[in-house]
């Protein structure tokens, strides 16, 4: 899905810059990572002392394969940065190292694609804080487990396809009453809360250990809430199949409730939990 | 695209500073964003072997080794696959053993470990009891807390990680309470 969106986002990205130089005069361009434009940060930085942190970035390039991948340094001024590690991170592309690639969209936490792993915990770089409480290296990497295609990149085509095996969309054979819309009451709508909101950046299913070591046949949290979402949507006229497709000892069950996925969302919601209600509903 | 993102780095500089970029700039932004654009055509199955290539080389990104400790080293539920472990397989072991004590000449009747036990000092009494005990109590209370999340119970990210820690302090309590009061 990302890949989907990146050409895109990338066309828009073109878009967008290339607008200013059509209106050239009063120019003040204020750019992703700036903390404003140009007059004004550079008197912050004049009255503030720079307040500089470091950011070890995994790096792996696919033209050298045989060079093993490793740790850069990066040090930036914060007070010359956005307050997001996404922030940081197209400061250090833009200013110090042009090569430093990895997936970015919306900056705002709807298309999932700055998944990375940050100081231990998977998260969203466009969510997550730069932590200014000490002077320790933010150290990132891509998300775990997974195969790395360039730096900070990870290879999500497994992901993806379970995500198809699920068959995410509605299917039913009866057509609606009224033959215009398939209908739900507002309890049935509101089952549906705290799963529609997933963006499937695959954070939590690749903080789960299950999921690194069986990730060929189990389907991983992301996966199984989604999965839940079609299982409960009333409109849904195939839940019998649905449930009779995770009903083995690999595709479901590898769940062990570690619950690092719901720890880890970066959208507040609950896979451990949509987890246990589907094993819930296989059960009774 | 390269080439492209080379010109409209270039346009937004002009339209950032447009008085000195004829003249302060142009150095510069050849000097930062020369990348050379090196595209080439491919037919579809020369673009299919250079991603199978390429998927062959790519590395696995770290894991357990970079992952939040808390929770992988100290995640409830690894620590319930080792005691459980532990415990079984010493039940094993010690039943074993005893299958074959008659034959290898060894005393492991009660009365007998009883004795030996019996006649060691207390500290050593009781850190061997709580290497027992401490499994067994963390087993035990991380069992009810994994049958109270299979009820679909327990899960707000807060209550996940305090109950989490909950867990070390009550395992000790009580394999300590197992271990030297009993």
């Amino acid at each position: 899905m990302a890949a989907l969106r990146s050409s895109s986002a990338a066309a828009r990205v073109l878009a967008a810059s290339s607008r200013p130089a059509l209106r050239l005069q009063g120019a003040s361009i204020r750019g992703f990572a700036q903390l404003a434009d140009g007059a004004q940060h550079s008197t912050t930085a004049a009255e503030q002392p720079a307040k500089m942190k470091t950011f070890q970035i995994y790096r792996w390039n696919p033209d050298t394969p045989t060079e093993k991948p490793k740790m850069e340094s990066y040090t930036i001024d914060l007070n010359k940065t956005g307050p997001m590690v996404l922030d940081a991170l197209i400061r250090i592309k833009n200013e110090i190292d042009p090569t430093l690639t990895f997936r970015r969209s919306c900056r705002e936490g709807i298309c999932g694609s700055c998944a990375m792993n940050i100081n231990g915990t998977n998260t969203l770089a466009c969510l997550c804080r730069i932590p200014t409480d000490d002077n320790a290296d933010t150290k990132i990497y891509p998300l775990p487990h997974t195969y790395v295609v360039k730096d900070l990149v990870p290879d999500l085509t497994l992901f993806y396809k379970q995500y198809k095996s699920i068959k995410p969309y509605l299917q039913r054979d009866t057509p609606a009453p009224d033959g215009k819309e398939y209908r739900q009451t507002k309890a049935d709508r509101k089952k549906l809360d705290g799963l529609y909101e997933c963006i499937l950046c695959a954070c939590c299913s690749t903080s789960c250990p299950s999921y690194w070591w069986n990730s060929e046949e189990y389907l991983g949290p992301a996966i199984l809430l989604q999965s839940y979402r079609w299982l409960i949507d009333s409109r849904d006229e195939r839940k019998a199949e649905r449930m009779d497709a995770l009903n083995n000892s690999m595709s479901l069950y590898r769940c062990h409730t570690i619950l690092n996925c719901t720890r880890t969302c970066p959208k507040g919601l609950n896979p451990g939990l949509a987890i246990a209600n589907i094993k819930k509903e296989m059960a009774f | 695209m390269i080439a492209q993102r080379v010109g409209t780095t270039a346009l937004r500089r002009v339209a950032g500073q447009p008085k000195t970029f004829f003249t302060a700039n142009l150095a510069r932004i050849s000097a930062t964003q020369t990348r050379q654009v090196a595209t080439q055509k491919l037919t579809h199955d020369d673009a299919t072997n250079l991603l199978a290539q390429q998927r062959l080389q790519r590395p696995v990104s770290p894991h357990l080794d970079i992952y939040d400790k808390k929770q992988t080293w100290f995640g409830g539920s690894i620590w319930q696959r080792f005691t459980g472990s532990a415990l079984s397989g010493g039940l094993y072991a010690f039943g074993a053993a005893y299958l074959a004590a008659p034959l290898l000449g060894w005393h492991l009747e009660s009365a007998s470990i009883a004795a030996a036990f019996g006649a060691l000092p207390f500290a050593v009494k009781g850190g061997l009891k709580f290497a027992l005990a401490w499994p067994f109590a963390f087993h035990a209370l991380n069992g009810v807390r994994h049958l109270v999340f299979d009820l679909g119970y327990g899960f707000a990210k807060r209550t996940v990680i305090k109950t989490g820690w909950y867990l070390w302090g009550a395992s000790a309590v009580a394999g300590s309470y197992l271990a030297f009061f009993l």
